[in-house]
């Protein structure tokens, strides 16, 4: 009968409206400032550059290897190499950024710079909160503003900085082993020297 | 006590004239200006909470929480979110008021003005409480739809002036509604004339006002009253621009229809004439079919007869707010259609039916007979509009 659709839709929206304040998993709206939902593993918009240790900038993984600021599509990334050289987590001699800044009006969050990265050292951050009176140098971070340490990397995406960590540290026991059986080499080959006359040439065979 | 509580507005008016500080010849003036004031501000201060609600409700009946930021300024108070139309009211006034290089300045200016005018001369001839009518007139009723009619040269007057054809083809759109849908208001209003014998706002509740038993005389209890208050409700939605006719504005068709090239302050007084236009028409719908300010029941006839009136306004704008959130839009035709084809027949039948209700004896018979004419008509004209066509639920071949 004609108006019977009325009704029953009228019967639907009183049953919401009541409902809504009856049971509270009606209302799906998390009200945003007071309330967060847990940030997703796989969330991300801005890099970060990972330091090591307690130092945010001694500590810098990144090795002014420039291969982010040339990738990265919309030309955000700067970065100017220092002079000298510091080690790095292995002990190797690198060089390190003196000036890294990300313009991060400019970024597409695309994350092709932490794909290219040889060092682990730039990483996808979940902040979001970075709205700024000033559009130009707020929105302008330096190294500063980017080292973030690993531990906070750890926290933001756990499972990716497990991975990480392990790599690292499977490369460094590597470097590690490498070292110590070229130095135990080495020691036994001085050890060899001194002890032994020089040996006889080797016939050819 | 009761007497005292139910008159204190017009004792409060009396008391001031009453001073001896104004002039003789100011005190006419006074008067008209003590009745007028305090009407202006409490609708405009209903329709700005008239707004919140609505938003809340709608908001409810869709399982959201409405706006519920907006507070006292500075503080973290947020008072439900109740400070949102004082917001709203201060950024309408500060925003810039563009006027079209192209549009009739003149008229463009003019129109809200238009609009606003004869919408709050409506309100003069509302009983909203026992003695508490502005002007008691004896064509009160002939007097409202005349001050209503004259908004819609207001609307036509916005939609010509902007020179825009989105807000023309807007007030085309407003004009075919709203002369559409007068005709089934009226004549759903002249059963309550024919029964009552008298246009004045004041005799139709005074009609209303006894009780059988505990129960009161409204007209609505009567079958041609319920017909004739479902009638004027829908007419009145359509008349006041509201969903589910809300054809004027559309914002994928014709944007924000005849008000489209207004901003700021223009626009909101758009918006004011829209909600205190159904809000006085809320208000006559009380007057004709629910009793004015008459109590529902006997016993509760010691409150105050003005606070029966706006208790039964506000009812009627929550019905307006409730339906708003649950009826789609209508199309163009179907909207036509509708006024035409259903309502207007609907109307006349009603009237009949009234006739008979008044020259039939009191008692069972009466009820039958009355109710039958209404209904085997609803019914058939229901079915003959269907057309033959069944509504079942939309299969879908390929998304599932």
């Amino acid at each position: 009968m004609l108006g019977e659709g009325i009704i029953k839709g009228l019967a639907e929206t009183a049953r919401n409206f009541v409902g809504s304040y009856v049971e509270a998993d009606r209302l799906t709206t998390v009200q945003y400032p007071e309330e967060r939902l847990p940030t997703k593993e796989a969330a991300r918009n801005f890099p970060f550059l990972v330091f090591d240790g307690n130092d945010a900038q001694a500590g810098l993984r990144c090795v002014a290897c420039q291969i982010c600021e040339k990738e990265c599509p919309p030309q955000c990334i700067y970065i100017e190499k220092s002079k000298d050289k510091k080690p790095d987590y292995v002990g190797k001699p690198q060089f390190y950024p003196k000036i890294f800044d990300i313009d991060i009006s400019v970024c597409m969050s695309c994350q092709i710079c932490v794909e290219v990265c040889p060092f682990e050292a730039i990483k996808m951050d979940t902040e979001f909160e970075l709205s700024h009176t000033d559009r130009f140098d707020g929105l302008l971070f330096d190294k500063h503003q980017l080292a973030k340490s690993n531990e906070y990397y750890q926290k933001i995406h756990p499972a990716e900085a497990a991975e990480v960590d392990a790599r690292l540290a499977a490369e460094k026991a590597k470097v590690e082993a490498k070292t110590k059986a070229d130095a135990e080499a080495k020691a036994k080959a001085a050890a060899a020297k001194t002890a032994a006359p020089p040996p006889a040439p080797v016939p050819s065979t | 006590m009761t007497d005292v509580l139910d008159q204190i507005f017009i004792l409060l008016k009396h008391w001031v004239l009453g001073w001896p500080c104004w002039p003789d010849s100011l005190r006419p003036i006074l008067s008209v200006l003590l009745s007028i004031v305090p009407l202006m501000l409490v609708f405009a201060l209903l329709f700005g909470i008239a707004t919140v609600v609505e938003r809340k409700a709608i908001g409810r009946i869709q399982n959201r929480y409405g706006p519920n930021r907006v507070g006292l300024p500075f503080t973290d108070i947020r008072l439900a979110g109740f400070g949102q139309f004082i917001a709203d009211g201060i950024k309408a006034l500060t925003k810039e008021d563009i006027v079209p290089r192209a549009a009739d300045k003149v008229v463009h200016f003019l129109a809200p003005v238009a609009l606003i005018v004869p919408v709050f001369l409506a309100y003069s001839v509302l009983p909203y409480g026992r003695n508490m009518t502005p002007i008691d007139m004896d064509a009160g009723v002939l007097f409202f739809f005349a001050a209503g009619a004259a908004t819609e040269l207001s609307v036509f007057m916005a939609g010509w002036a902007s020179r825009n054809k989105y807000s023309l083809l807007g007030a085309m759109r407003a004009i075919a509604q709203m002369i559409s849908y007068e005709v089934p208001l009226i004549i759903s209003t002249i059963t309550v004339v024919m029964m009552v014998g008298s246009l004045s706002t004041v005799k139709i509740v005074e009609a209303q006002a006894d009780y059988s038993g505990q129960l009161p005389h409204w007209h609505v209890f009567t079958p041609w009253g319920l017909a004739g208050f479902i009638l004027f409700m829908i007419a009145a939605m359509a008349e006041s621009n509201r969903s589910p006719f809300d054809l004027p504005e559309g914002e994928s068709e014709i944007v924000a229809g005849y008000f489209i090239e207004y901003s700021g302050f223009k626009f909101a007084l758009f918006f004011l004439a829209e909600y205190l236009g159904m809000f006085a028409v809320s208000g006559l719908a009380v007057t004709l079919f629910l009793g004015g300010w008459t109590a529902p029941l006997a016993f509760l006839s010691w409150l105050p007869s003005w606070l029966w009136f706006f208790a039964k306004l506000l009812a009627l704008i929550s019905l307006f707010i409730w339906v708003r959130g649950t009826v789609p839009r209508l199309r163009m035709d179907q909207l036509m259609n509708f006024a035409w084809k259903f309502m207007l027949p609907m109307a006349l039948i009603n009237i009949a039916a009234a006739g008979l209700w008044f020259f039939l004896p009191a008692g069972f018979d009466r009820w039958a007979v009355c109710s039958a004419m209404l209904i085997v008509p609803y019914v058939l004209l229901g079915r003959g509009l269907m057309g033959g066509k069944l509504f079942t639920k939309r299969t879908y071949r390929y998304a599932e």
